[in-house]
């Protein structure tokens, strides 16, 4: 379970609060108008910035002031996401070891993470060699064989067309099936929201709302909500 | 990227400032123990005087005549164009004394141009001096001038140049509102870069220069040191070149615009003003393009003959300058990349910093200081090359830090996060993804710092005795004994060998 504690993030003008628990499992899409500090509340959580206040629990352990890596945390990020000069194999790999020498057995995981995520064939692929949804593809395969119990998306698809942003959020929905983790997405989309998440945190005026049901929330939006979606 | 690989700055930033610092501390102890303390003499004046005057004239004519040069080359697309922007990068990676041969087969006495005046009956004319300085120092600094201000141009957005056409503003207000506010941002800055390379160019003013009215503050050094063995003069005129040099560099850091040192200027937008002054441009760019290339030019003609009869002396010259820039290029990569890194982490603005400030310092203060420090010690003509290609990494670092740091930073924002994120830190964060994704601007800058270190005629003029030569100070010992052919020869030999490495290196890197 991902706790937040009176968590406070200095966002240059205004303070963004979040204070509620995401339950183990759960899959929560976080919405709100631009700039509202969406994006900082998962790069808070991941450990990329500073809090002003607050503390942040997983799994009942403390790790406000653990850096990014020793969090128990997979992060994927609007671009970015793989190394262009790695092939897809490499890029994967270094989900298993950051100093990419793999023994067998992790080398086997690597092609069977590949093969999962249907890129069979496209180990020794370049990124810029191979199309946009593979790339998304190949990432979400780091985050099969990095296995751990929170991830958060940061808008990974939005460069993608409709079709294959669906087909990606399929795939995660599949990946979490096997995984049993914990999904934080950011996302500007409802139909996005609605397609994989339960539960919707609604970021505005300073505020990270606690989680509540999807479809109950949108089938009887607050004011600010009713606004942003418009 | 935290990251303790790129806090290893910490350590190479300050051991740099430490060296730098020993050497200033050094001349300043010679300086107090001088009988003559701070008291300048005539002859310190008149290089005082000097230095400012061929370093204002030498800025003023490259800036002028560079606007034309600039302003044709951003309105006219031909065939050759990215040819000729290229060559506007050649001057920086030639050796100062392969192009001051050239100048002279071109300008000097028995030149092309004196040949023709004398065929014409006129007087030949003789370039040393003044006049002489003040041409290589143009020869040098006009194509950077150019590519500072086409880069000024270039930076105008299109829809300007269509909004002009559209409303039919050419002639005088197209000068008035587009031009003139482009040329008020880039042409103090390009002034002021180029007026501080002048004040501490050397080699130019120990080819070009000499007598008591042709002597720079850099010379005088040279003088005090080599003629005299005046160390405490030499000291002091250190110190005094310091103050000056840093003093300009302290006010040109305010106005420097940005020097791209890769590529980018070979863009053209569609131009609609300056139809009809397709003449007028083409006059200005084949002039330029002569200037440019006959001096080179001059070099290879006169060289071919000159290779066949190359002394052995010139050959051990050629693998000592490249032993020397091979440990030049270790050094400066070594320090520039820890050092990146860290900057890379800190304020925007502290690789341009860097680089102007690295610009002032002179390679002449620093050998006199190194002097002072090993002089009680050991031999320092023993070391004579050991401490040119520590100087010279020294002198390149900024132009390393200049093009790793912004690299370095994009790198930083990209792939930080992800880098954290995966525990990517220490050497794998170096060996995964930091170098492979800086191996472009290493190899670039490998490739300047060696064809500079190579083509280098500074440090090593103070140190080397008669058994220990670089290439370029064999090819001034042979030009000063009068064996032009030979020397060409070995300018040749000098231009071929810094263009290699340089190609070379950069090939290298674009090469990932």
């Amino acid at each position: 379970m991902l706790r937040l504690e009176q968590l406070r993030i200095g966002l240059g003008g205004f303070d963004l609060t979040a204070d509620f628990a995401v339950q183990a499992g759960a899959r929560v899409a976080v919405i709100g108008p631009s700039g509202a500090g969406k994006s900082s509340l998962l790069n808070a959580i991941a450990g990329f910035i500073p809090l002003v206040g607050g503390r942040v629990l997983l799994d009942g352990s403390d790790i406000t002031t653990l850096p990014p890596d020793a969090r128990s945390i997979t992060m994927l990020f609007q671009d970015g996401n793989l190394f262009p000069h790695l092939t897809l194999a490499q890029n994967v790999g270094l989900g298993l070891r950051p100093t990419l020498r793999l023994d067998d057995q992790e080398r086997s995981d690597v092609t069977g993470a590949l093969a999962r995520v249907g890129l069979d064939g496209l180990a020794d692929r370049k990124p810029a060699t191979v199309s946009g949804g593979q790339a998304s593809r190949a990432a979400l395969a780091r985050v099969l064989v990095q296995n751990r119990p929170l991830l958060l998306l940061d808008e990974p698809f939005a460069a993608l067309g409709p079709a294959l942003r669906a087909e990606m959020l399929a795939l995660v929905a599949e990946l979490l099936d096997e995984t049993r983790a914990t999904l934080m997405m950011v996302t500007h989309a409802p139909e996005d929201a609605r397609r994989i998440a339960d539960q919707i945190v609604f970021v505005d005026a300073g505020i990270a709302h606690p989680p509540a049901a999807t479809e109950a929330l949108f089938a009887d939006p607050p004011p600010q909500l009713k606004v942003y979606l418009g | 990227m935290a990251v303790g690989a790129l806090q290893l700055g910490r350590c190479s930033g300050p051991l740099i400032a430490l060296i730098i610092l020993g050497a200033i501390g050094a001349i300043v102890a010679a300086v107090i123990s001088r009988s003559g303390g701070l008291a300048l003499g005539p002859g310190d004046m008149a290089a005082i005087r000097f230095t400012f005057h061929q370093a204002v004239w030498s800025a003023a004519l490259s800036v002028l005549l560079a606007i034309p040069v600039a302003r044709a080359l951003a309105r006219r697309r031909f065939r050759g164009r990215g040819i000729i922007i290229t060559l506007l990068g050649a001057p920086f990676i030639l050796p100062v004394i392969v192009a001051v041969l050239g100048l002279l087969a071109v300008f000097g006495r028995g030149g092309w141009v004196s040949t023709i005046l004398v065929g014409l009956g006129g007087e030949p004319i003789s370039i040393y001096g003044f006049h002489g300085v003040v041409l290589a120092h143009v020869f040098f600094n006009l194509p950077l001038a150019t590519r500072l201000i086409l880069q000024a141009w270039q930076a105008v957005p299109a829809e300007r140049y269509r909004l002009a056409a559209q409303l039919a503003i050419d002639g005088w207000a197209f000068f008035r509102i587009i031009e003139w506010p482009l040329l008020q941002r880039a042409v103090p800055g390009a002034f002021a870069l180029i007026f501080v390379l002048c004040l501490t160019s050397f080699a130019v003013a120990l080819t070009l220069g000499g007598g008591p009215r042709a002597t720079t503050v850099e010379l005088a050094i040279y003088q005090a040191f080599r003629f005299d063995f005046d160390l405490g003069r030499a000291a002091f005129l250190s110190l005094l070149q310091l103050g000056l040099a840093g003093t300009a560099a302290a006010v040109a850091v305010w106005l420097v615009p940005r020097v791209e040192l890769g590529r980018g200027l070979d863009r053209s937008h569609d131009r609609w003003d300056g139809r009809g002054a397709g003449a007028q441009d083409a006059v200005v760019i084949t002039l330029a393009f002569l200037f440019l290339v006959l001096p080179i030019g001059a070099v290879a003609y006169d060289g071919m003959g000159g290779l066949l009869v190359l002394p052995g002396s010139v050959f051990w010259a050629a693998v000592t300058s490249l032993w020397v820039a091979g440990l030049s290029v270790g050094l400066m990569l070594t320090a520039a990349l820890p050092l990146a890194g860290w900057m890379a982490m800190r304020r925007r603005a502290g690789a341009e910093v860097v680089g102007i400030f690295g610009i002032a310092i002179s390679p002449l203060m620093l050998g006199t200081g190194a002097f002072l420090l090993i002089n009680p010690y050991a031999d320092p003509g023993r070391l004579a090359l050991v401490v040119t290609a520590c100087v010279n990494a020294l002198m390149t670092l900024p132009f390393a830090l200049r093009l790793m740091v912004p690299a370095l930073r994009d790198l930083v924002d990209d792939y930080g996060r992800l880098s954290l994120n995966l525990g990517l830190r220490g050497w794998p964060l170096w060996r995964i993804v930091i170098l492979p994704r800086l191996r472009a601007q290493m190899g670039f800058a490998a490739g300047l710092g060696g064809a500079l270190s190579l083509g280098d005629l500074g440090v090593v003029t103070l140190f080397a005795d008669q058994d220990r030569a670089t290439l370029p100070l064999q090819m001034y010992r042979l030009m000063g004994a009068y064996q032009m052919e030979a020397a060409s020869g070995a300018a040749v030999l000098l231009l071929l060998l810094a263009l290699s490495v340089f190609w070379l290196c950069d090939w290298w890197g674009r090469h990932a």
